[in-house]
């Protein structure tokens, strides 16, 4: 008698549903995933957030235009430098106000700190999610440190500076600090060299982040990524270029662009874009006129009264390239003190629309490591 | 951009189509218009509108509006901003995440503020409210419940459960339902009357 036996050649396979955060420490902040893997692959990927959500929007809108500016700074409380530019950058385009060059030339010479300090930092903590910790984060943070220090000595808070004003900027950069701003540029390239030496050809670096989350340069448009991350897969697409806003004009800088888009481009675009950062400073501290007002005389009033500060009516929308992509402030005024509609147009909220598109297919310790390169700060995502 | 020009080349093609100007932006008086104009100025040669940088809601009372820009990263151009508008009792635009990816989390954001159903969007919750939140923060209407003052259900809640409720909470609690009133907080800094 023939005996048969029921064997079958595939294996059955369930699919195993997990959450990483909200209080892990790669999520960088209050940010929870919501997973389905199959093994160790990710199936599906929902972000879920708003932990963090303090209606923002809300709040500006209760308040007058000036009252708005410190609360901003904590939107992106890495860079609060470029929300206080975009902001005013927005209110200006409203109320139609000129700022002086002094004061240009000082707001892009922060807003370009802000973007050492925030990609030598976000490149530190995307190498703590590959598991280098802390070296490289301590190294970034030690160059942050002195950029910090400038941003105390000059708006009198490290973080959250709320150091521009419309018109203009607060207090004036006296040239002790300029001389000490000149040596920061002057050493900085010692940095990431040194920086590069241990990461650009680290080999577990490479096999880690080449080809993983790879965006092709179509979705990046469609799904409206901005900032390090669309040129890094390829689309020349800067908004310091393209608007020319401010004083950016008058710059010599080039804009990096990636060949892949993967995690890897994503990292060296962020290098690259330190070393043009550089260049923009060192011709912008050459040029800065030695004296000058700081907030142009149209502004001076309201300095004293914001509450008398109304913007004609009308609506405005100003865009700044934050180190994070493209920050932009929709205003409406009514002719009120207080703005009728503030809406805020998070760069790194929106950029984690495609998360889970990079993530599917790879294994959850890349989703970590796509997550780390895309660079987000929950103040800013959760608004 | 030129808003006369954009107008008629979009009457141009569709016609028929009901378009007004808006300060300098356009305003679609037919909501229904957005995703065939978006596919439009998006495949168009002369324009290529194919970043969709920003995407909100406003609330103007007596009715809600939706207000787009786009830009042209091929072209290095934009803003051109549409608008379209619709009633707070139904509030009903199609979504353009068919067209624009980038619209997928912001149209969810502006559905959680402002309650304007997006159709056909392929993941229509609330984004940063909870599950079962009700009503829609960012409208004019909308009253803040104040969370230092109890109302009377939540001292009857708090009474089933024997949990001792405070003398003066109570008292409040009750004055506020004779008023008929809820616990609304007042909302920070409020224009003072000149």
């Amino acid at each position: 008698m023939e005996k048969t036996f029921a064997v079958k050649d595939t294996m059955d396979t369930q699919t195993l549903e997990i959450n990483i955060g909200p209080q892990h420490p790669s999520t960088h902040g209050v940010f929870r995933m919501n997973m389905v893997l199959d093994g160790e692959q990710v199936v599906s990927l929902k972000p879920v957030m708003g932990y963090l959500h303090r209606n923002h929007e809300q709040i500006a809108e209760n308040i007058s235009y000036t009252s708005s500016m410190p609360y901003t700074d904590r939107l992106d409380y890495f860079n609060s430098m470029s929300n206080n530019f975009a902001y005013s950058l927005a209110v200006e385009k409203l109320a139609n106000i000129d700022v002086p060059e002094r004061a240009q030339y000082i707001r892009v010479i922060m807003a370009e700190l802000t973007r050492l300090v925030n990609h030598a930092a976000v490149i530190g903590f995307l190498l703590n999610d590959l598991g280098a910790f802390f070296t490289p984060v301590l190294y970034a943070f030690r160059e942050r440190e002195k950029i910090v220090d400038i941003f105390e000595e000059v708006s009198g808070s490290r973080m959250m500076c709320n150091y521009f004003r419309f018109g203009g900027v607060k207090l004036d950069m006296s040239p002790a600090i300029l001389t000490r701003v000149k040596e920061i540029v002057k050493n900085f390239p010692k940095f990431l060299d040194e920086f590069e030496a241990l990461l650009t050809r680290n080999e577990i670096l490479c096999m880690r982040c080449q080809n993983v989350g790879v965006l092709p340069p179509e979705l990046a448009v469609s799904a409206s990524i901005t900032g390090p991350m669309l040129r890094a897969s390829g689309v020349n697409y800067d908004i310091r270029k393209v608007d020319k806003y401010s004083i950016y004009d008058r710059f010599n800088f080039r804009i990096p662009l990636g060949l892949k888009g993967d995690v890897y481009d994503r990292y060296y675009v962020r290098i690259l874009e330190m070393r043009e950062s550089l260049k923009i400073l060192e011709q912008a501290l050459d040029q800065i006129p030695a004296t000058g007002e700081l907030v142009s005389k149209k502004m001076v009033p309201f300095l004293k009264a914001p509450r008398n500060f109304k913007p004609p009516v009308g609506e405005a929308y100003g865009r700044v390239e934050s180190p994070k992509g493209e920050l932009g402030f929709y205003l409406v005024s009514d002719g009120t003190p207080q703005p009728w509609r503030y809406h805020v147009r998070a760069p790194s909220f929106i950029n984690l629309t495609i998360l889970e598109d990079l993530c599917i297919g790879h294994k959850v310790a890349d989703a970590i490591v796509i997550l780390g390169s895309i660079d987000i700060v929950l103040g800013e995502v959760d608004h | 951009m030129d808003i006369a020009d954009v107008k008629s080349k979009l009457e141009q093609a569709f016609p028929g189509i009901a378009l007004r100007p808006v300060r300098d932006t356009l305003l679609m008086e037919n909501a229904k218009d957005i995703v065939k104009i978006a596919q439009f100025l998006k495949d168009s040669p002369d324009y290529q509108l194919d970043y969709l940088s920003s995407l909100t809601g406003a609330d103007y009372l007596e009715y809600l509006e939706v207000v787009y820009h786009l830009y042209s990263m091929e072209k290095k151009t934009g803003p051109l901003v549409l608008r379209v508008r619709v009633k707070h009792d139904h509030a009903q635009v199609p979504s353009l995440v068919s067209v624009y990816r980038g619209a997928e989390y912001q149209e969810r954001e502006t559905y959680d503020m402002y309650g304007v159903v997006f159709e056909n969007h392929p993941d229509p919750r609330r984004i940063f409210m909870w599950e079962g939140f009700e009503g829609f923060p960012l409208r004019k209407d909308y009253q803040q419940e104040d969370s230092e003052t109890l109302e009377m259900e939540d001292i009857e809640w708090l009474e089933k459960h024997g949990i001792p409720v405070p003398q003066d909470l109570s008292a409040k609690a009750e004055e506020l339902k004779k008023l008929g009133r809820r616990a609304v907080a007042q909302k920070p800094g409020q224009p003072e009357p000149e």
